[in-house]
């Protein structure tokens, strides 16, 4: 069954003096009860704009259109006292940079027992009970003393898995995390991809992965959404598109990125990375047909007029594309 | 030069004779010896003294950045400088360049003492400034946003070689330009007209266009989404080969720094775990931390990533202010036992060149 199920999602933002910009076009994509979708792409590829307008936390300038259905409703035209019933509460978030995203002026306890008297009504002791279980959880040692600390007491690593208990406080059946382990170092990421799997696996929450990072993906992701210029060019279920990506952008960033194991000996290490030629388009800019045309080696007079549409992939399952060219034809010319 | 041909000879030759680590070394380059070192750091320290309290008057005490490091740096290599964010990898590049004062230990450039007994002479830095250039992590930030490309580019040619006439310094200016895939039609730009990956570039043309031998790169790539980096890494490859340049690559990525390197340094709170060639690091391991810290990396492949054991390591980096006793790494370390609490283990010579681990459960 499906828990959310977004259609034709559009994200657009006014300026002030120039013509407004479509940060985000067209997403679709539906989000299953205990799984966990990525989202890939990068910088401006609108991947954490998408997220930010299901959560209602677009900037004043921006408006979201379309349709995000959650548990019978539709997101995107709920008011803002409808949302804080549902974030925070059903829906939990966890961001990249956990500084900023605790309040430094107070201690850890009263951020993780706020949630919980708001949308639980339980009382004080109660909550307090609860987050101190919940940062056990997550592997706080001393949890019973450090939940009175503040956030400036706790590293960079423990003080995301702060955060990630808070979320977790409400049980929400969706989590939306936007580049969790981006802001910390590689051990630290590894613990914290540790926790996000076992969360996933032990409680059940579904969880929205938004990275750049295809290795983080691939190690927690069923299901793959890759975003380019606002649009999705490719969504499949996780091993399908790494084994097999059929979109030229999806195969030139797994292409580009550089190996740590060459033991498949698909990675020859001495010769040069491939990569993927020119630069993504600036936002705002006007584009007719593929927005990956100019970039794409297998592009050709009509990707540049035509826009291509998210299509279902014959014979796949789970597999959808935006390209003109046949998946036969990328198969022979690209690799 | 006159080195220039022996140089290519060992390159091209010997490179991977005698090191069966790795396997199908296709390249030449992938090997150990390539030239007679240009960079030399012993026992290189920076310790800063930092205020124990919220207050700048509150009493002292001693951050060990960079506690004790010593490698080379031959002629016409790359090697790579990694560890996680605070192991000193940054301090230690801005050390050798002179960004940094040190406080023991000594840098030696080619013939001349750059820092000797932790003194710095005011000589030795105009050699050092000519020879020696930086590649800096954030493209943006490292350029004026007030100077036109060319202005950006021409100000070292101005200082380092200030007998050149000015279309000499034009065209120079304009070969370099064109080399990193820009051109003479953005000379009269700035630097917001640019992406990251185009400022990026900018950077390594400002820094090469005095045709420096050693080129240090603090996280030159770390700023850029995937398909830019690939750009940037291949860019620095080719220059590297195509200008013999020695390379100082510092990254927290161990990817981006295994398709660059081809020596490797693994850092961890200030002090060398281990140094070898790249195909001994990631080949075969032998620090515990290295092998943490390979393990850790996320494969971009489901099959493997879900299937493969992570040696997750518990707990995080302790304060570089209060290093545990002995072994930097024994407090997170999976094979640590008391002895590792008592001294600091040397850098001990493992194998065939000049690979070195510091460890006492290593080969023991």
């Amino acid at each position: 069954m499906a828990l959310l199920e977004v259609k034709d999602l559009g994200v657009r933002f006014t300026r002030r003096d120039a013509s407004p910009v479509d940060a985000v076009q067209r997403v679709s994509f539906t989000l299953e009860k205990g799984k966990t979708l990525g989202i890939v792409g990068e910088s401006g590829s609108g991947k954490s704009q998408t997220v930010m307008a299901l959560l209602g936390l677009l900037p004043g300038n921006g408006l979201a259109s379309g349709e995000a259905l959650y548990a019978g409703r539709n997101l995107l035209t709920l008011s803002q006292r409808e949302l804080n019933q549902i974030r925070g509460d059903r829906i939990g978030m966890v961001f990249q940079d956990p500084m900023t995203s605790l309040n430094p002026f107070l201690t850890v306890e009263r951020q993780m027992t706020e949630a919980l008297q708001l949308h639980r009504g339980v009382s004080r002791r109660e909550a307090r009970q609860k987050a101190i279980e919940a940062l056990q959880r997550v592997w706080i040692p001393d949890a019973a003393r450090r939940i009175d600390r503040y956030p400036h007491e706790f590293s960079g690593g423990m003080r995301q898995r702060v955060t990630i208990a808070t979320a977790l406080l409400t049980e929400p059946e969706i989590l939306i995390a936007d580049e969790p382990t981006t802001a910390l170092d590689v051990t630290v990421q590894a613990q914290i991809i540790e926790l996000l799997r076992e969360l996933n696996r032990d409680l059940g929450t579904a969880i929205i992965l938004i990275t750049h990072d295809m290795g983080v993906v691939a190690g927690l992701a069923d299901d793959v959404m890759v975003m380019y210029a606002g649009r999705t060019v490719e969504r499949a279920g996780a091993q399908a598109l790494f084994e097999n990506p059929t979109h030229p952008y999806t195969r030139g960033l797994l292409d580009a990125l550089p190996r740590i194991d060459d033991s498949d000996g698909t990675h020859d290490i001495d010769a040069p990375l491939r990569t993927i030629a020119g630069n993504p388009p600036a936002p705002g800019e006007a584009i007719e047909g593929c927005a990956f045309a100019p970039r794409c080696a297998l592009a050709k007079e009509r990707c540049h007029s035509t826009r291509p549409e998210l299509e279902a992939i014959a014979g796949e399952k789970d597999g959808w594309r935006a390209c003109l060219r046949p998946v036969g034809e990328m198969m022979e010319v690209v690799r | 030069m006159s080195e220039t041909a022996t140089q290519r000879t060992v390159d091209m030759g010997n490179g991977t004779a005698g090191k069966p680590l790795g396997g199908g070394a296709a390249g030449g380059n992938a090997g150990a010896a390539v030239g007679e070192p240009v960079l030399t750091v012993r026992d290189l320290k920076v310790h800063f003294r930092v205020p124990r309290g919220a207050y700048p008057w509150s009493s002292k005490a001693t951050l060990r950045a960079v506690d004790g490091v010593s490698f080379e740096v031959r002629r016409g290599e790359t090697v790579g400088l990694v560890g996680e964010s605070g192991c000193g990898k940054s301090t230690l590049a801005r050390a050798i360049i002179g960004l940094t004062p040190v406080t023991a230990g000594s840098v030696r450039w080619r013939d001349t003492e750059t820092v000797s007994d932790g003194r710095r002479p005011a000589s030795a830095m105009e050699r050092l400034r000519k020879d020696v250039q930086m590649v800096f992590q954030d493209p943006l930030a490292s350029l004026d946003p007030r100077m036109t490309i060319e202005q950006i580019v021409t100000e070292p040619l101005k200082v380092q070689r200030p007998g050149l006439g000015r279309d000499e310094t034009r065209a120079r200016v304009v070969t370099m330009l064109e080399r990193v895939g820009l051109g003479a039609h953005h000379l009269s730009r700035y630097a917001h007209e640019f992406s990251g990956g185009q400022c990026q570039r900018i950077g390594i043309a400002r820094a090469l266009v005095g045709e420096p031998q050693l080129v240090i790169c603090d996280e030159p790539v770390s700023a850029l989404d995937v398909s830019i980096q690939a750009q940037i890494v291949n860019l620095l490859r080719d220059l590297q080969r195509e200008l013999q340049l020695s390379l100082l690559f510092v990254a927290h990525d161990l990817a981006v720094v295994k398709a660059i390197s081809q020596r490797v340094l693994v850092m961890y709170l200030g002090r060398v775990m281990e140094l070898g060639t790249r195909h001994e690091v990631y080949g075969s391991p032998q620090h515990p931390y290295t092998r943490a810290l390979l393990s850790a990396v996320p494969r971009p492949d489901p099959a493997t990533e879900r299937t493969r054991t992570h040696a997750v390591l518990t707990g995080e980096m302790p304060s570089p202010l209060n290093l545990p006793s002995g072994c930097a790494f024994r407090t997170r370390c999976p094979e640590a036992i008391g002895a590792c609490a008592e001294e600091v283990p040397q850098s001990i010579s493992r194998g065939t060149g000049d690979r070195r681990v510091a460890c006492i459960r290593v080969g023991a």
